[in-house]
């Protein structure tokens, strides 16, 4: 059977081309859905088996980023998407998604109850926006399903919100000793860093993504999907002379991993 | 009752926005401040319980992890509050109250809302109160928009913090009044000046003369009106007849003289920019739409047209930075998606002209600072692209003196796709048949920009009307532009335009010219507040709007639709086969024109051009001894130095579709000339965007200027590998062109050359258009960039923005300008002559030697028949994939274009001058600085040479240096001498240093 993925548009949301290209790419298949028709119709859900939470400016990022679409997923969706991963099923939150799947609570949920909010994602040390390519480390150890195989990726941050800020030191403990952070930012060395600009924003331990601890439900503020061709690298004309460009964009793998994961797993 | 919430950052998260005010304060003002802390203030004005207000702020506005409810504890010597005035576009207030609404479960009160304010915390115990005023007015609150309070610590303590709530209670009875025109010529123009209509005397009594038609009396009888023309009737004429919407200049009859030569020019834009396109029509099938809808159309394959439109907005971005440019880009977005049945949006274009951002003088009142105009118009197109989805595609600044003293110039521009056909219609045609229903769609009225369309048609000065400037809501209109896409596949609507300057005047009124007549009931129109007269919401330019002919079959469908999106759809009226532009208020008719004369009746200026060639001192002086110091400082001068910082605040990337991205190189630092993005995923036909943007050389003479600028554009969109305009290969052209008033008069006693200078820019668009079959396929003018200073009357250089788009049948073909491999031939293409008037070079020897640029004269040329030859054969390396880089000397010459190569690549050069084909005073500085045109620099690997240079024959090329692994930048003088040899990380360093934290 062919995965299926849901994407929630609408409101100032703005990735949906390149989410479903990127799904679409590796076999699955993608309904975008207008925001106000899910929470008209939350039970939608149920024949999905993806949950993409995609970039953008939801409502503008007003207030704070991803806050007021956050809002609505605790407050009018949030038994419907805990059921949908209490089924086993996957979600994907990129920059503003996974900001709201913070302000939620729906990450990094240290209890199988969503609504707690343990982490934030804020201003950037920087304060501004930025569209920066970082280089990120993977942790093998990361119980992510996204994420498997993987050991480094380069990908653009575009935030001006994205400096990941854990609420307490056991809280940071508990991310680190349950193998919660997946994507860390490094620097030229490889090593993770505090150095602006491989760190573009200030995060906490460098932190970039994080999942759940089922590793079903995956954040992260980089953009997989703005690197699903070698051609979206920023110099692939000289990779093209080096004889070293890859044959796809790095981000691929990680809906290729969400697929291969739901075709073994689920369906 | 009303609630405040405040909000601010707990002690240990740095206040972001603190620290900036705090540096932008210190390094402009002088003043020592120790700390400022910033608290976000949410005003709310609702019935709301105590426990409805608790869990509004913890659950909706205060992140736990960082932020807290505040009391005032910290130590700080005064509060100040700014917040907007009423009516002021407030988007975070807006998202606030829809917010609560899914909090609370329950909807808001209409007259119920949000406000938000910004409360700074100045800790500084030698501030004074006039300190702090003057921090709040240079660098915290602009009074056209907003309002504020500064109180001391001691008075915050003392008593509570009362602001009222800037909402607008309308009370004001709505009336529609008459004019009498059958008055004195004086008093024509005193109802013109006071009614800020900006007619002429000429105009004024064309329309006197309209109503004094027997037929037309009798006509107006029937509908109960009088012999005078309404207010929303002369208002319309006026903003219809205006300079912005009329283009009254580039359609005047003028005569021209030039020396012993005259003639009669029969509207510029007809002669020199129509023509020439409306001549490739014939030859180019891809040319689908030119000069007649909101953006010109072009076929860019055999499933998608491309729109293209680019605009400018100086006025607004000069009063307030910020909301001005936001409006900019927001505004010009409709444009595309307002083209022929409506686009999608896609790619974003800017070029900005600045004054001199580092000015220490004293400003005139009604000027703001170039560096504070540059900071809000970046954040403005900043945050309403980034916002609305769509990439920055490119992006390029001028600065220059006479900017910061006139106006700055805010050009910005989208680029939308359509599919070829919409249920079997030509997508790139608007159909308007008589009953077709007629519905505004997106935000609702107020009293916002009332008069933009006259308005940008003055000067600027000290009483502009605040009315004029606005804020955009690019969520608002991503809300509309998805709800459009959408109707559009479903095929709900016929017809689209946006309301732009003019409001429902110039959307409806132009529309009713295909179905030739229209009638709308103004009362059903939704507004944001009560209070405004019938002619305030014909006339209104609030954002976020556009309006559709609906068929009549088809309009349950588009309203459910549109509720189901969350967008408020409203009809207005009917398209109708009645000769006339018919508005009602509430079934009372206030306005009943004729459209003919409603869109041809303004009288045909005629004006007077007299072209001289202005002589300028020609510098002399002997070439600098230590030209590594120079190239140091021409590097970091403003219109050389790196904008990276800048451009990486916009977002170039959402899509995923950008292949030659704005910013290139090893640590993509680097502006790349050109940049090329596809349309579709997985396609590898791409588009390329490139300019062509110096007005430095419109001093010496505008004919040249307009050819060096189109120049740039052409060999820009060469260099990353496409090729000339073709019957295969659609490459088209914007022209906008910014002036200064050039009608003669007693404000402006230069006009008459003031106006040879724009024949002349025309007359080079046209030869030069047709020398590379180049079409235009959309322009815009704006032709009153004044100011008064200090009694000064200050003209902007006249400025053209040339932007071009082509396709690229194979984008894997791409090469960018970065050095990529150490032992690569360094190869230059064209030739270089002594052009050195208007260069950076000598404005900077002249700054430097008496304090005041030198112009000079030699300003340089196109031989157009070369640059074609050259264009063709460079074209084909890419295509045969013989070279590893290309770039296209300009501004700074050759030395600059082989530094920003050299800084890409991270890598070494080395080159000699002897070996540059070069016609004039054998000067190494003058053969590093010359900015002739038509060149390029380009690298090839040693086994591409012999291939490369067999193809080069029969034009100037040569092979000048090598590149080197250690990054050094080397130049040997045409004597053999090392004449700069020094380490390219100095001069990275002198590059990027200016702006950097800026």
């Amino acid at each position: 059977m062919i995965p299926k993925v849901i994407i929630p548009v609408g409101y100032g949301l703005n990735c949906e081309d390149e989410t479903s290209h990127a799904f679409k790419k590796v076999g699955a298949r993608v309904d975008k859905i207008f925001l106000m028709d899910l929470i008209k119709k939350p039970d939608l859900l149920g024949k999905y088996h993806i949950l993409a939470m995609i970039g953008g400016f939801s409502f503008g990022d007003h207030i704070a980023a991803g806050k007021v679409l956050a809002n609505i997923y605790r407050f009018k969706l949030g038994n419907d998407v805990q059921q949908f991963i209490d089924e086993g099923k996957l979600i994907f939150g990129e920059c503003n998604g996974f900001q709201t799947l913070v302000k939620a609570g729906f990450l990094p949920r240290f209890e199988r109850n969503y609504g707690t909010q343990y982490v934030t994602l804020t201003y950037n040390d920087s304060g501004v926006y930025e569209d920066r390519w970082v280089r990120l480390k993977v942790n093998p150890k990361a119980k992510c399903v996204f994420t498997k195989g993987l050991d480094e990726i380069y990908l653009p941050v575009r935030h001006g919100e994205g400096k990941f800020i854990v609420g307490s030191k056991s809280d940071l403990q508990k991310l680190q000793q349950r193998n919660q952070i997946v994507l860390q930012y490094i620097d030229n060395e490889g090593l993770k860093t505090m150095n602006y600009p491989h760190n573009p924003n200030g995060s906490v331990e460098a932190i970039a993504g994080i999942c759940d601890s089922t590793g079903r439900v995956f954040g992260m503020m980089p953009h997989a999907t703005a690197y699903l061709s070698s051609y979206n690298h920023p110099h692939w004309t000289r990779l093209k002379i080096e004889d070293s460009m890859p044959n796809e964009g790095e981000g691929i793998q990680i809906f290729r991993n969400a697929v291969e994961y739901l075709k073994k797993n689920l369906i | 009752m009303i609630h405040r919430v405040i909000i601010s950052f707990k002690p240990e998260i740095p206040d972001t926005l603190g620290i900036r005010v705090k540096n932008a304060t210190e390094n402009f003002l002088n003043l020592k401040i120790n700390s400022i802390r910033t608290k976000r203030v949410y005003t709310i004005d609702a019935d709301l319980s105590r426990d409805e207000l608790k869990l509004i702020t913890s659950e909706l506005f205060v992140d736990p992890l960082i932020e807290q409810i505040d009391e005032y504890n910290q130590k700080f010597d005064w509060l100040i509050e700014v917040g907007y005035r009423p009516g002021v576009t407030d988007n975070v207030g807006k998202t606030a109250k829809i917010a609560i609404s899914h909090l609370l479960n329950r909807s808001l009160k209409e007259e119920e809302g949000v406000y938000t304010s910004i409360q700074y915390l100045l800790e500084g115990s030698k501030l004074t109160y006039q300190d702090v005023e003057k921090i709040t007015k240079e660098f915290l609150a602009n009074d056209l928009i907003e309002r504020w309070l500064i109180r001391s610590s001691r008075d915050v303590k003392r008593k509570r913090i009362e602001i009222l709530p800037p909402v607008i209670r309308g009370e004001e009875k709505i009336t529609v009044k008459e004019y009498d025109l059958n008055v004195s010529d004086n008093e024509l123009m005193k109802i013109s000046k006071e009614g800020v209509l900006a007619l002429s005397l000429e105009e004024m009594k064309a329309i006197k003369k309209y109503y004094s038609g027997l037929k037309i009396i009798a006509e107006r009888r029937k509908m109960g009106l009088s012999n005078n023309p309404t207010d929303v009737e002369l208002e319309t004429l006026a903003q219809t007849w205006s300079e912005h919407c009329k283009h009254k200049i580039f359609n005047a009859l003028i005569h021209y003289r030039e020396g012993e030569f005259e003639e009669d020019i029969n509207s510029l834009f007809k002669t020199y920019i129509k023509r020439g396109t409306e001549e490739l029509c014939k030859k180019f099938p891809w040319l689908l739409s030119v000069f007649v809808d909101n953006a010109g159309v072009i076929s860019f394959n055999e499933r998608w047209n491309i729109s293209a439109k680019v605009e400018t907005h100086n006025t607004p971005s000069a009063l307030e930075p910020y909301g001005g440019a936001m409006t900019g880009i927001v505004g010009v977005n409709r444009d595309p998606l307002g083209t022929g049945r409506g686009s999608k949006l896609m790619f974003n274009m800017f070029a900005y002209c600045f004054g001199n951002l580092f000015y220490k003088g004293k400003m005139a009142a009604n000027l703001l600072h170039p560096n504070r105009i540059r900071q809000g118009v970046h954040q403005g197109v900043i945050d309403g692209g980034n916002q609305s989805g769509i990439p920055l595609v490119m992006g390029r600044e001028i600065f220059e003196e006479r900017y910061g003293e006139a106006k700055p110039l805010v050009y910005c521009g989208p680029f939308g796709i359509m599919p070829k056909k919409i249920s079997g219609d030509l997508a790139h045609i608007k159909k308007i048949e008589p009953e077709d229903v007629i519905v505004m769609v997106g935000g609702r009225i107020g009293k916002d920009g009332i008069h933009g369309a006259t308005f940008s048609s003055e000067e600027l000065h000290k009483d502009s009307p605040i009315q004029a400037v606005q804020i955009g809501d690019p969520i608002t209109q991503k809300k509309m532009r998805d709800l459009l896409l959408e109707a559009r596949k479903l095929n709900l609507y016929k017809s689209i335009t946006d309301n732009g300057a003019g409001g429902l005047a110039s959307s409806v009124g132009e529309m009713a010219i295909l179905s030739n007549g229209c009638d709308i009931d103004l009362k059903k129109a939704p507004l944001k507040y009560q209070g405004l007269h019938p002619w305030e919401i014909l006339l209104s330019e609030a954002q976020e709007r556009m309006t559709l002919g609906v068929d009549v079959t088809k309009i349950d469908e588009f309203l459910k639709l549109a509720e189901n999106r969350d967008v408020e759809a409203t009809i207005l009226g009917r398209f109708r086969n009645s000769g006339k532009f018919h508005v009602k208020y509430d079934d009372r008719t206030v306005a009943y024109l004729d459209l003919v004369f409603l869109h041809s009746g303004v009288p045909q200026k005629k004006l007077v051009a007299i072209w001289e060639h202005k002589q300028h001192e020609e510098p002399q002086f002997q070439q600098p001894k230590n030209l590594s110091k120079i190239l140091n400082k021409i590097l970091s001068r403003l219109n050389i130095c790196s904008t990276a910082k800048k451009i990486r605040q916009y977002d170039h990337e959402v899509k995923g579709l950008s292949i030659i991205k704005p910013l290139i190189g090893k640590e993509h630092d680097v502006l790349s000339d050109s940049t090329i993005s596809i349309l579709e995923h997985g396609s590898t036909e791409g588009l390329i965007f490139a300019s062509g943007l110096n007005p430095h050389y419109s001093d010496i003479d505008t004919y040249h200027m307009t050819a060096s600028v189109i120049d740039e554009a052409v060999r820009r969109v060469i260099s990353v590998g496409g090729k000339l305009p073709s019957s295969d290969i659609p490459f088209a052209a914007l022209d906008n062109f910014s002036w200064c008033d050039p009608e003669q008069s007693e404000k402006t006693p230069d006009g008459h050359y003031k106006l040879a200078q724009l024949v002349r820019a025309c007359k080079a668009l046209y030869d030069y258009s047709k020398a590379f079959d180049l079409p235009f396929i959309s322009g815009k003018d704006s032709m009153k960039n004044d100011g008064v200073v200090f009694g000064t009357k200050i003209s902007i250089p006249p400025t053209l923005l040339i932007t071009v788009i082509a396709k690229m049948d194979d984008v894997r073909k791409a090469v960018t300008l970065d050095l990529k491999k150490p032992g690569d031939l360094v190869y230059i293409i064209g030739e270089t002559f002594e052009e050195l008037g208007g260069s950076e070079y000598f404005r900077f020897i002249g700054e430097h030697k008496r304090g005041k640029e030198y112009i000079g004269n030699t300003v340089p040329k196109v031989n157009a028949r070369k640059a074609k030859k050259i264009y063709n054969l460079m074209s084909q390396a890419p295509e045969m994939e013989l070279v590893h880089s290309i770039t296209t000397p300009t501004k700074g010459g050759l030395a600059i274009a082989l530094a920003k190569s050299a800084f890409a690549g991270g890598y070494g050069i080395y080159v000699r001058l002897d070996k540059v084909p070069y016609h004039g005073d054998k000067r190494d500085d003058k053969i590093l600085f010359s900015e002739s045109n038509s060149r390029f620099i380009v690298t090839v690997p040693k086994d591409k040479k012999d291939s490369f240079e067999s193809i080069m024959q029969g034009i100037a090329f040569s092979h000048i240096g090598f590149v080197l692994e250690k990054p050094i930048f080397w130049v040997k003088g045409a004597d053999g001498s090392d004449v700069i040899k020094t380490a390219l990380d100095d001069l990275k360093k002198s590059w990027t240093t200016t702006l950097e934290m800026m």
